[in-house]
């Protein structure tokens, strides 16, 4: 394995930052500014791939800007999971650009300036979050999307997204200030460092009370990650656009937060570490309940948008389980559903979010017959939810089946049995919107047999990402190798 | 041998009554004669803490005389750094006040440039004094300029908090000066190394001991250390803005400065902390006042007022970080210092800029005020992230030390009034943040969204030095590690 110095993932973070003057100055000129956002998007992924092939040769790309305190600097590091991670957030950023487009020229939505600009903000930050090569470095990153998602969320400023945007700060800031922070600094008082490291940072020093609330004030501490109790801020993000409830709050937001705490899981405490207190099962036993809790409430859940946030807090509870099985395919099978999920369920938000574009409906029950009006539409959502049950021919169907080996490979049959019975809670909750949406008669049917789909900067997008959840059932391998490898530098130290 | 340490205090003392006679022939000469003193008291400032870093400590006897008899400059790397930051945000501020002064006390700007000058070299002679009742003086000289300073404020209620703030003042002056009395009995001597020396052979003295609870409850009242707090937060909020600007990051400082100074160079780590038992109970008391301020803060209905409070939740980190007993605390204590002067500079500048446009700055008259004031807002919103503690703004950093500190001295409380503090003034902030971000009809948003706000910015002289220093947070917040290592650790050690 080799260490390479490269000035690259600052780039790649960079980029869109920079790009934000030049949006702000090309508010007039709405064309010339979506240009920008696609310029920028582009390079940044162009960046993040012209990495990828030095990374799957098992080397490392490393960067250090500022030297704050020893062992803890301002400081990047690319590995097969950050790069797994930024790869699927900066590629599926410049799909959305495109939906953007089409979703918030076609509502005429005010603000589109800062709209884009706080974006690029957002992303510049989650690229961070993926490279970052210590805790301090993360959290910053943590803090700064978080932060930047706020204008996202209360876009609307009307007093139903004033109440979202100050549940979401609650959650996300009180927990990450609250939990995080002390339990950073207790980390690095204890052991004088912050680095990620293979086998962890501890050796010793921790005994197993203090080791397990440790976890838990990490866990619980990175909010972003939907886990119960801690879940309640993504449902009421929903009232942002849907772009931004597709990127950030199905892919890069949350996914920060699942990133985090594996990071966490691996790099601080160490899978050695954990498995020798089995606190493995502990976290996994808390993602447990919220996975099947949350299916439950989802389908509960009358306006599309919620249902799928629903969804969404069950589907990361699964990576973190998967981490937190502590076993080789286990964890494969985590870090492969950060990609797999992301690619699925951005397909389902394009399409709820087509929908209303399309028709102005928000709630299932007005979508019978929808199927027929929108039949691309519907169909990219079949496969969106196709690929979130975990069935073939879908990339969610080949992380699911990771976690699955996983569970029977650590001898966790109650997990393989939560895993089993959430997919049949998912299939209960999508199968009747896309049922009804096709199969319904001609009186239930509340739409006429006229075919008008969403713009077509909508549809584009979702039925590329449609079709990448397809692909990546028969071709899943730079995905699969980057969380092998991941894994092996977990394992190997 | 050159001049630099006697003129950072002498030329504005000259200013000041240059600036004074002036007024009498032409008011409009105040103004450069004022800006030129402070500049190049900020340039000997500069040049001599460069000469610091180089080549040590400077003596420099005042008119020849030598010490203990003459009065003596002394300058260390840690009054070389306070000096830079006195003079520098004196400066700065006074770049920033030329209109808002001619606004706010537009029939005597004269004798308002005049006091400020005054105040700066009570400030900056108190920091870089050696002697004792020197430092008294120049303490008065301080004083007294701000009382007439704040009686310069808002007409109704200046003169009242003014005279508040004189009986209180003048009690801590009082305490102090009795402080050094006592000393002068024990050793004879004014000369803070001098004291020092023949202080050592004396430590079980009853005498030391009242000197030194005298000097510390006199400089506690001066700081605004809770419970002796109750004369700030009228006096900084019903002064006039620009000087609210200037007293508001350094005065408070200052002392903090001085706090130190007598703990470490004239009565000793070892006696504070191994013959007195004290500083458990001051860091104790310095939790209590972190938790106060921040509870006041949060029923204030004035931004102004809300901010003065916080200064009072502030002092306690700084007073808190220095009795911790360790070097991490003090290194807290001591960055804290020059990241608080800055942090607050900048969040009163950004206010300096709203009360110029909008006079009142009540929080319910704040409303859509990042439509109407874009930059400032922005200046805004960034000090605040560095006093809530985000990373990379610099308030974040010194939180980093002073709560390794905590935990290493195993004072937990402290820590945890830490964390607390940042929460609350996350909400704090947050919630003038949502106030501005919404427009003012609540309901409508849609609506009152879509019609363009009027932009009405401040003086692009204010907001020049706003954006400057709200920059500079991030600049010394991710060159912490630099600071600490070239100013901070040669100097504690």
């Amino acid at each position: 394995m080799e260490t390479i110095v490269s000035i690259k993932p600052l780039l790649a973070v960079l980029v869109s930052l920079l790009v934000i003057p030049v949006l702000v100055s090309s508010s007039k000129n709405p064309n010339a500014r979506e240009s920008w956002t696609f310029f920028a998007g582009t390079i940044k992924f162009l960046i993040v791939l012209s990495m990828l092939p030095v990374i799957l040769q098992g080397n490392q790309i490393v960067l250090t800007l500022f030297k704050i305190v020893p062992g803890a600097d301002i400081a990047f590091r690319v590995d097969a999971l950050g790069m797994l991670f930024a790869l699927v957030a900066s590629s599926l950023y410049i799909v959305t650009a495109m939906y953007s487009i089409g979703y918030m020229r076609g509502l005429n939505e005010h603000g589109q300036t800062r709209f884009v600009c706080f974006f690029a903000l957002a992303i510049s930050a989650t690229i961070g979050a993926a490279f970052s090569a210590n805790l301090l470095t993360l959290y910053l990153f943590y803090e700064v999307l978080s932060l930047a998602t706020y204008p996202l969320v209360a876009h609307h400023q009307d007093a139903r997204s004033k109440t979202s945007g100050r549940r979401y700060l609650t959650f996300i800031l009180g927990t990450s200030i609250g939990l995080v922070l002390p339990a950073m600094i207790y980390c690095y008082h204890v052991t004088g460092t912050l680095e990620f490291a293979g086998g962890g940072i501890f050796s010793g020093q921790l005994s197993k009370p203090a080791a397990a609330v440790l976890l838990l004030m990490f866990v619980f501490g990175f909010a972003k990650s939907g886990l119960m109790p801690f879940h309640s801020w993504l449902p009421a993000a929903m009232v942002a656009p849907t772009p931004v409830s597709a990127l950030l709050h199905a892919v890069a937001v949350v996914k920060v937060g699942v990133f985090s705490i594996t990071r966490v899981v691996t790099g601080i405490f160490g899978v050695d570490f954990l498995l020798s207190f089995n606190l493995g099962a502990w976290v996994a036993g808390i993602a447990s309940v919220t996975i099947l809790v949350s299916s439950c409430i989802a389908l509960t859940q009358d306006e599309l948008k919620r249902r799928l946030a629903y969804s969404t807090i069950g589907q990361l509870s699964y990576i973190i389980l998967g981490v937190a099985l502590l076993t080789p395919k286990g964890m494969t099978g985590g870090m492969l559903h950060i990609a797999m999920h992301a690619f699925g369920k951005i397909t389902l938000f394009f399409c709820a979010g087509a929908i209303f574009v399309a028709t102005g409906k928000k709630y299932i029950s007005q979508m019978k017959g929808i199927g027929k009006r929108m039949p691309i539409t519907m169909a990219a959502f079949f496969i969106g939810s196709l690929s979130i049950i975990g069935l073939p021919p879908t990339g969610g169907f080949i992380s699911k089946w990771y976690l699955v080996l996983g569970t029977l490979e650590g001898d966790h049959l109650i997990f393989l049995f939560v895993l089993l019975s959430s997919s049949l809670l998912n299939a209960a909750y999508f199968m009747p919107v896309f049922y009804k949406a096709f199969f319904c008669t001609k009186e239930e049917s509340l739409f006429e047999e006229k075919i008008v789909e969403a713009p077509m900067m909508c549809v584009v997008p979702l039925v590329i990402t449609a079709m990448i959840s397809l692909v990546l059932f028969f071709a899943p391998q730079p995905f699969l190798n980057l969380a092998k490898l991941a894994v092996k530098g977990f394992l190997g130290g | 041998m050159d001049n630099y340490p006697v003129l950072i205090v002498v030329v504005p003392l000259i200013a000041a009554l240059l600036a004074g006679l002036a007024a009498w022939i032409e008011e409009r000469l105040s103004y450069p004669i004022a800006l030129v003193g402070l500049a190049v008291s900020s340039f000997c400032a500069v040049k001599v803490l460069m000469q610091v870093i180089v080549l040590g400590p400077i003596q420099y006897n005042i008119a020849g005389w030598v010490p203990p008899m003459g009065i003596e400059y002394r300058i260390d790397l840690l009054n070389a750094m306070v000096l830079l930051i006195v003079s520098g945000i004196a400066c700065l501020n006074l770049v920033a006040s030329y209109k808002s002064v001619s606004q706010e006390t537009h029939d005597r700007t004269g004798s308002f440039y005049s006091i400020y000058c005054l105040f700066v070299t009570g400030l900056l002679g108190v920091t870089a004094t050696g002697d004792l009742f020197n430092l008294y003086v120049l303490i008065e000289i301080t004083s007294l300029s701000s009382y007439a300073m704040v009686a310069l404020g808002d007409k109704d209620r200046g003169p009242l908090a003014s005279l508040n703030y004189v009986f209180i003042g003048v009690i801590g002056a009082s305490f102090y000066l009795l402080g050094v009395g006592y000393l002068y009995m024990q050793t004879g001597s004014l000369n803070m190394a001098d004291v020092s020396r023949i202080l050592a052979g004396h430590q079980g003295s009853a005498t030391v001991l009242t000197a030194f609870i005298l000097c510390m409850v006199g400089l506690w009242i001066k700081m605004a250390f809770f419970p002796l707090h109750v004369w700030l937060p009228n006096a900084y909020a019903y002064s006039p803005v620009a000087f609210s600007r200037a007293v508001a990051p350094l005065m408070t400082k200052v002392m903090i400065y001085v706090m130190i100074r007598l703990m470490i160079t004239v009565f000793g780590y070892d006696y504070i902390f191994k013959t007195l038992h004290l500083s458990d109970a001051v860091v104790v008391l310095a939790s209590i006042a972190i938790l106060f301020g921040g509870v006041m803060a949060l029923a204030q209905k004035n931004l102004k007022k809300m901010l003065a409070y916080i200064i009072v939740c502030e002092i306690g980190y700084m007073v808190g970080g220095a009795w911790m007993g360790n070097q991490l605390g003090m290194t807290g204590a001591i960055l804290h210092i020059l990241n608080d002067a800055l942090m607050t500079f900048a969040v009163f500048l950004a206010v300096g800029n709203m009360v110029y446009r909008i006079k009142n700055v009540d929080l319910s008259n704040l409303t859509g005020l990042f439509g109407k004031m874009p930059w400032t807002m922005a200046g805004f919103v960034i000090a605040a992230f560095s006093i809530i503690g985000v990373p990379p703004t610099c308030g974040f950093f010194s939180k980093w030390y002073l709560i390794m500190g905590a935990f290493e001295q195993g004072a937990y409380h402290f820590a945890a009034a830490l964390i607390i503090s940042s929460l609350i003034c996350a909400v704090l902030f947050f919630r003038v943040f949502e106030i501005s971000f919404f427009p003012a009809l609540e309901g409508h948003g849609e609506t009152d969204a879509h019609s363009p706000i009027e932009m009405e910015e401040a003086p692009v002289s204010m907001l020049i030095v706003s954006g400057l220093v709200s920059l500079s947070l991030i600049v010394v917040g991710l060159f912490s590690g630099t600071i600490v290592n070239t100013v901070i650790l040669p100097f504690l050690k």
